[in-house]
């Protein structure tokens, strides 16, 4: 695998050849490509972004332009084997109702989100009593698209309360795995792989 | 004017099979003129179709006859371009009823030789993809590597998608809509009744005397090139800026520099275009509504289009067929599961955007063809 973000290269690496993906929120197409290339994915992506759609059309992606709150409804029920969002739940303005949505569109999804409970940004806000500034949150509180910032513990919290089932989960601390029981305080990210019940 | 135009020989291909028609009529033989650019494969896998739009026409990537300017979309076409004619065998053929060597109004009757005139039957843009699928059977082409277009170019390569689906791999549909609306069909009603109420007009047989509704073509051309540009084009372009003058004439000469170049696109149009083709064209797109074979349901159209491979791409300054138009596209699309991909690009030239230079849009248009894949 090419230089893929770790959290893509290991939904890459989890997603199995010759499935049918919506990548929602795929940017200019880095982990589309990367499947359609090694894994023969049939692949399809969502984004708002139109130069970094311009980019991913430029290398044959099939992206359309849309807003992960309004158009995931244009999809139809089990349009997809796997929805991926990725580092793009906590900007949306429904976290809650977009689990659904993706759970509807497809049978599995990965969900991966910078754990807003890893230590640095305890410290940040305990020591420092402001809102952290770390590597995956490097923007400041008053121009963040994140808007719904997310712990390891709330998703589990959400995902049980919504009777989802959790099949997979990695935690990154930097770019090295983490473990389960550490999660909550050593994850920089989580990355979910979630099915209906 | 008109008669001079019609003595331009063109590259053409007279097919004597019948043409059956959406008005129920049918053409007992059809010509069609078209151009062609570089080799087709030994498998015949690499041919595109290029769609011309309503005043467009074959010369795609070669100087006009009439007029001696560039081909059209020679910026998007040629060796080395984003449809790249080292690697692909481009096909333009000029659309039934239209005025540049296909069959239209100024074609001879069959039996008496006069032209047709207002006796050409009404036509449909489904009317001009069957043509051109005449056309592909006689160049020996079962499958288009893609069919591609722009405004009424679009709406063909949306019915290509809905009429033979299996006949292409992909289609690229730019500043287009899967229908015609009343906004659409008002500008093209004063458009007709400028050239119908030309007394020069003469019901359409015209062709034959010394005069011909160059008037009402003009006006025609005029109304509808408004619609082409923004709002911010013009006023960047033109401004309330006078032409040639210091100071206004307080009279009725196109003391505005708007109104000069209005006049001076108008007039050129009669040059290149016959009036009665104008008329039938305009009330092809006027009738386009693909989703109306089906209930309504646009989706319906495209019921066995899933394996083609769609591009979209509108402008925002489109008003002529804004940007809902092609998210209205995209959603049938996706509800047949169709891949698709869509842009809304941004560029200061209203409608007019798909012809001229959007380099978002050559690097778009190489990545439908394949490029880097």
């Amino acid at each position: 695998m090419s230089a893929l973000r770790p959290d893509l290269g290991i939904i890459a690496d989890a997603v199995p050849a010759r499935s049918r993906i919506l990548d929602i929120g795929c940017g200019d197409g880095t982990l589309m490509a990367e499947l359609r290339a090694h894994k023969q994915v049939d692949a399809r992506g969502l984004e708002i972004d139109p130069v970094a759609i311009e980019a991913a059309m430029a290398q044959g992606l099939s992206v359309v332009q849309g807003d992960v709150n309004h158009d995931l409804a244009d999809y139809p029920g089990d349009a997809f084997d796997y929805a991926i969002l990725s580092q793009t739940l906590q900007t949306t303005e429904r976290p809650d109702l977009i689990i659904g949505e993706l759970l509807r569109i497809a049978p599995r999804a990965f969900v991966s989100f910078p754990n807003f409970a890893h230590w640095r940004v305890r410290l940040n806000l305990l020591w420092r009593g402001r809102m952290p500034v770390t590597r995956l949150l490097p923007v400041a509180w008053y121009e963040t698209p994140n808007i719904h910032h997310v712990t390891v513990s709330d998703f589990r919290d959400l995902v049980r309360a919504q009777g989802i089932r959790v099949e997979r989960a990695w935690y990154l601390s930097g770019d090295k795995p983490t473990s389960d029981a550490a999660a909550s305080w050593r994850a920089e990210h989580a990355i979910f792989l979630i099915s209906r019940t | 004017m008109a008669s001079l135009l019609h003595q331009i020989q063109h590259q053409s291909v007279t097919i004597g099979a019948p043409l059956p028609l959406d008005s129920g009529q049918v053409l007992p033989s059809v010509t069609i003129a078209y151009q062609s650019y570089g080799a087709l494969d030994a498998d015949k896998a690499n041919a595109v179709l290029i769609c011309h739009a309503l005043t467009g026409d074959q010369y795609v990537a070669s100087d006009h006859p009439a007029t001696g300017k560039p081909g059209w979309w020679a910026r998007m076409v040629g060796p080395g371009k984003p449809i790249d004619t080292d690697r692909f065998f481009v096909i333009c053929a000029n659309v039934l009823g239209s005025c540049m060597g296909t069959s239209g109004p100024a074609s001879p009757d069959a039996v008496s030789g006069a032209p047709l005139g207002m006796h050409f039957p009404v036509i449909t843009i489904t009317d001009m993809v069957r043509a051109q699928a005449m056309l592909l059977d006689h160049l020996g082409i079962a499958r288009l590597h893609a069919v591609i277009g722009g405004s009424m170019g679009g709406m063909q390569a949306l019915g290509w998608a809905a009429t033979y689906p299996d006949r292409i791999a992909s289609a690229v549909v730019i500043a287009s809509a899967a229908r015609h609306s009343a906004q659409n069909i008002a500008f093209h009603e004063v458009g007709r009744q400028a050239i119908m109420a030309d007394p020069d007009w003469q019901d359409g047989q015209y062709y034959g005397s010394a005069r011909a509704p160059t008037k009402g073509l003009a006006v025609a051309r005029m109304a509808a090139h408004i619609t082409y540009l923004s709002e911010e084009g013009l006023t960047e372009k033109f401004g309330r800026r006078l032409q040639a003058r210091d100071i206004k004439s307080f009279g009725f000469d196109a003391d505005f520099q708007i109104e000069s170049y209005l006049r001076h696109q108008g007039l050129a149009f009669t040059d290149r275009f016959d009036a009665n083709a104008y008329l039938y064209i305009t009330r092809a797109m006027d009738y386009f509504d693909l989703a109306e074979p089906h209930d309504g349901r646009l989706a319906g159209a495209f019921a066995d289009a899933k394996d083609v491979r769609f591009t979209l791409v509108s402008f925002d300054t489109d008003w002529l067929y804004p940007t809902a138009e092609s998210r209205r596209i995209v959603q049938a699309l996706h509800s047949v599961g169709a891949a698709a991909s869509f842009v809304e690009l941004s560029a200061p030239f209203g409608h007019d955007s798909f012809l001229l230079d959007v380099p978002a849009l050559d690097r778009i248009m190489a990545g439908a063809l394949g490029a880097g894949w």
